[in-house]
Formats: structure tokens, C-alpha cells, sequence
């Protein structure tokens, strides 16, 4: 009697327990954490004039404008800037998510652009740690002016197709700290193979700093600062004021701008010290000083394109299309 | 005599108790589509338990894991219209109509209803839709059903500027294959 009744118990221990629970899907167990990547840190891949740690997303082409009134000091005659302009007219492309290139063309001293940009650390919150995005800038510029329009365009002196270009190097560092505030630094080098006098320094030092606050869902404040380290830049003509500046005849880039996004267009619109929108010329070429209101009104408009859409993994035994 | 049956009844437990199915590969796609813009996106990763002998059943699947053809268009998705960092999941609890242990393992074309509560953007709605149960003779389950539904159903705004781009109702089609757990 007894050996009967104890498998009669063990079958009944055995039997599972209805238990309440909170969710039939706990059934499937853990699921493993999947990578996610900060993505977003900035509405577009400039802060306003220099490169945000954002990049042009795979496959992806985007044609960028961007355009620079006249010096608001220039007062009502020139409207106040808005009757001069200098444009650039330029496209990035994503050759990957994490390289970028792109090349442009500015109407401020002809010149022609070119960059790399390789995004070497991913800033990751989920499923990895990586508590900022680390990328890489190297970029070009080239002048076309003709050859009697160069600035430095003297009949007796030869004219070397090198002298016409300038590099720029930079670390681009910076973390989306929430969904409303991203902040970088960017330290960098630009190199101008030609300079106006011994005093100057043919490799400039500087750190930039960019970030944007986000007002709105599509509307960002983004500011920008570029520091030059002191005794590398001086102008050909300094005025008096001027002497005692730290890079005499040359001021720091400090721009600040709204970024508004509607569908597939970021527009940018911001005030800016500085003239041009490639780098050697707004690092090392500023002039602007913004307490004397040579700011210039500007915008950016960027405009996305997808050429094409990288292949996503699949997961086995789903179909593409058919259902 | 007595015994025996006892014995047998205290069986049935165990019997009706595995009857879990599930799947973490549901596929789920929704489409927009306007005379301005159409739009569309696949979750290949949704997650889905249905209790065969209650007719319970869960889904879940997680925003950003719709993959649209344009990554912008996915950037915006998630940050603009549905704030998944606020909230990462759509989900739906309810029962399937008619679901029973036996019905799961007879082979054909089951047309049942499932009434429930979906939850998109954080806002719970009731949903009642038709599904399809095939019950195939290996033994494979796959459950589809398509319903619609309103974006501002589930308070998700959308501004002036691109409301011609984006339809007034949004098709919903879901499919899973189920395993048995």
C-alpha cells in the first residue's frame, strides 16, 4: 500500500503549480541585450560651421548649402549684410556608417574642400560601454583664385600650386549627455603650406568646442567656439586696436545658431564671426569681432538623399516579401 | 480500482498544463501610404506567448527595431513620433477567441478573433481584430492578422507641415510562427 501511494504523491508534487504571473512572455525567458548606439547627439553633421560627431549614415547622400550674408557693421546701406553673400555648395556621403566623405565649394576665395571623417568610437548605452563617440577629421581646401587674384600674388614671385592649399586635422570628441543636451570638444591642427610673414606659424593650434541644447522635438540651439592658442596667427595689416590681441589681426570663430528640422531638410540658421565654411578659413582666417557687429547672418540647408539602403540581417526563416 | 483512477486524474494536470507557445522572430510591418509619401517598416524581432489551453496571449516588440528603407526616416520614427527612448515597447494583451489545447494541434485553417489592449507610445487602446490560425501537419502554428490603427489613437502628434504625409489610419500586419515552449 505504501510503495503505491508514494509515486501517487510524486506525481501530484510534480505537477506544475498555476501560478499567478505577471506575464505569459517571462515564459520566453531573458532575452539577450541587443547593441544600441547613441544616435541623434546633433540634428545634422555640422554643429554650425565645423563637424559635429554626427556622420552621414550609410549609403546616404547629403547636399549641403550654406550661405553667409555680409558683416551686419556694414549697416543700412548694405541692409546690413543681407545685400552681400559667400556660398558653399557641398555633398557628404556615407560610405559607411562610421566613414564620411564629402567635397565642396565655397565662393570665398574660389576654394575647393575635401574631408574624411571616420568615426572611431561609438558612443553606447545598452548591450555595451562606450561612454563617448571618438571621430577622426582630416579635410583639404584649395584655392582656384587665377593666379593675379591670389592674395599674395606678386609678378616676380613663382607661384606654386602648393602654396594654394591648407589641411585640417581634428579629434572630434564629444557624448549626447540626454536627449536634449550634446556637447563636444574638437582639438585640432590646421596646416596652411604658405603663411603671410616669418611670424606667423605655418601649423595653428586650436580646440573647439560645440553643443546643442534641444528647444523642441525639431528645434535645437547649437553654439560653437574655436580657441587659436595665442602667437600663431598675425595679419598683414593690423589695426591699432588690435595690436595687443592674442593672434593680432585675427579673432576666435564664435557662432551660434537654431537648427530647425522639417521631413528630410535640416535648416540651420545662426550669427557667425566668421566668413567662410571650410576650415582653414574660419579657424585660422577669422576677422570678425563680435562686439564691433561684424557678425554675419547665415544659414546652412541640408538636404538627404538615400541612394542606397544597406543590406540589414535577416533573422532565418522569415521571408522578404509575400506576406 | 479507486486508486488507479485517482492515480489517473491527478495526472490530467501535467497534460494540459505545456500547452505555452511562443516565438522571439514574430514579424510585424506597417504601412502609411499617401498620395504624397509612402511609408513602411518591418520588426523582425517581435515576441509573442500564447496559452493554448486559456487562449491567452502576448505580444511585444521593441520600436526601434523597425527597420525602414531610409535611416533617416527611422531616425525621425524613433525620435520625433514615437519617443521610443520614453517608451522602447509596443505591446498587446488579450485572448484569442475560440483557442483551445485541442483546437492548437488539429491541423487546418483556424479563423478565430482576438480581443485585447494594445499599447503604442504609452497609451492603451482596445483592440479587437480577426486572426488566422494554420495549424499545419508538422505541427507548425503560424498565427496572421492585419488591423488598423490611428496614430493619434495612441496621442502620437504630428505636425501641420507633414500631415499630408502621413496617412490618417496605418496598416498593421502581424505574423508569428509559434513553437511550443
Amino acid at each position: 500500500m505504501r510503495a503505491r501511494s508514494v509515486p501517487f504523491l510524486f506525481l501530484v508534487l510534480v505537477a506544475p503549480a498555476v501560478s499567478a504571473q505577471d506575464s505569459l512572455l517571462d515564459l520566453l525567458g531573458e532575452e539577450e541585450e541587443t547593441k544600441e548606439y547613441s544616435t541623434a547627439s546633433f540634428k545634422t553633421t555640422r554643429v554650425i560651421n565645423g563637424h559635429s560627431l554626427e556622420n552621414t549614415s550609410h549609403g546616404v547622400l547629403d547636399f549641403r548649402i550654406g550661405h553667409r550674408f555680409g558683416f551686419l557693421s556694414e549697416g543700412v546701406e548694405e541692409m546690413f549684410g543681407l545685400d552681400q553673400a559667400t556660398i558653399r555648395l557641398g555633398f557628404d556621403y556615407g560610405v559607411t556608417d562610421r566613414l564620411a566623405v564629402g567635397f565642396g565649394r565655397s565662393s570665398f576665395q574660389k576654394t575647393i574642400d575635401g574631408f574624411a571623417k571616420y568615426k572611431l568610437l561609438r558612443q553606447c548605452h545598452s548591450g555595451c560601454s562606450m561612454p563617448i563617440t571618438l571621430s577622426l577629421f582630416a579635410g583639404t581646401s584649395i584655392t582656384t583664385l587665377t593666379k593675379e587674384k591670389l592674395p599674395w600674388y606678386a609678378e616676380e614671385r613663382e607661384d606654386y600650386f602648393t602654396h594654394r592649399m591648407a589641411y585640417a586635422f581634428q579629434v572630434i570628441v564629444g557624448r549626447k549627455f540626454s536627449e536634449g543636451f550634446s556637447l563636444q570638444l574638437m582639438p585640432g591642427l590646421v596646416h596652411r603650406n604658405l603663411v603671410r610673414t616669418d611670424e606667423e606659424e605655418n601649423d595653428v593650434l586650436n580646440v573647439g568646442a560645440g553643443g546643442r541644447v534641444k528647444l523642441t522635438k525639431r528645434v535645437t540651439l547649437n553654439a560653437e567656439y574655436f580657441y587659436v592658442l595665442p602667437g600663431q596667427l598675425r595679419a598683414a595689416i593690423v589695426p591699432e586696436d588690435r595690436l595687443d590681441d592674442p593672434n593680432p589681426g585675427f579673432k576666435n570663430s564664435l557662432s551660434v545658431g537654431l537648427d530647425i528640422e522639417t521631413g528630410g531638410h535640416v535648416f540651420q540658421v545662426h550669427l557667425t564671426n566668421s566668413t567662410a565654411m571650410y576650415e582653414r578659413g574660419f579657424i585660422t582666417e577669422t576677422t570678425g569681432d563680435w562686439l564691433d557687429g561684424e557678425i554675419h547672418i547665415g544659414f546652412n540647408i541640408s538636404r538627404v538623399f538615400t541612394l542606397h539602403r544597406p543590406k540589414q540581417p535577416q533573422p532565418p526563416g522569415s521571408k522578404e516579401e509575400g506576406w | 480500482m479507486l486508486r488507479n483512477t485517482f492515480m489517473l486524474l491527478a495526472m490530467v494536470p501535467l497534460l494540459t498544463a505545456a500547452q505555452k507557445y511562443g516565438t522571439r522572430n514574430g514579424q510585424l510591418q506597417f504601412r502609411s501610404e499617401t498620395p504624397l509619401e509612402t511609408i513602411e517598416a518591418e520588426n523582425f524581432k517581435g515576441t509573442c506567448v500564447l496559452d493554448a489551453s486559456t487562449g491567452a496571449i502576448e505580444f511585444m516588440a521593441l520600436i526601434k527595431g523597425f527597420q525602414f528603407e531610409k535611416a533617416l526616416m527611422q531616425e525621425h520614427f524613433n525620435e520625433n513620433y514615437m519617443e521610443s527612448d520614453k517608451f522602447p515597447k509596443a505591446s498587446f494583451k488579450g485572448t484569442v477567441d475560440g483557442m483551445s489545447a485541442e483546437l492548437i494541434t488539429r491541423p487546418g485553417r483556424h479563423d478565430l478573433t482576438v480581443n485585447g489592449e494594445l499599447t503604442i507610445h504609452g497609451v492603451t487602446k482596445p483592440l479587437s481584430t480577426p486572426v488566422t490560425v494554420e495549424v499545419q501537419p508538422t505541427g507548425a502554428t503560424v498565427a496572421e492578422c492585419g488591423f488598423i490603427i490611428l496614430p493619434e489613437d495612441h496621442d502620437i502628434a504630428i505636425p501641420g507641415m507633414v500631415r499630408d504625409n502621413i496617412a490618417k489610419e496605418i496598416h498593421v500586419k502581424v505574423k508569428a510562427e509559434l513553437q511550443k515552449l
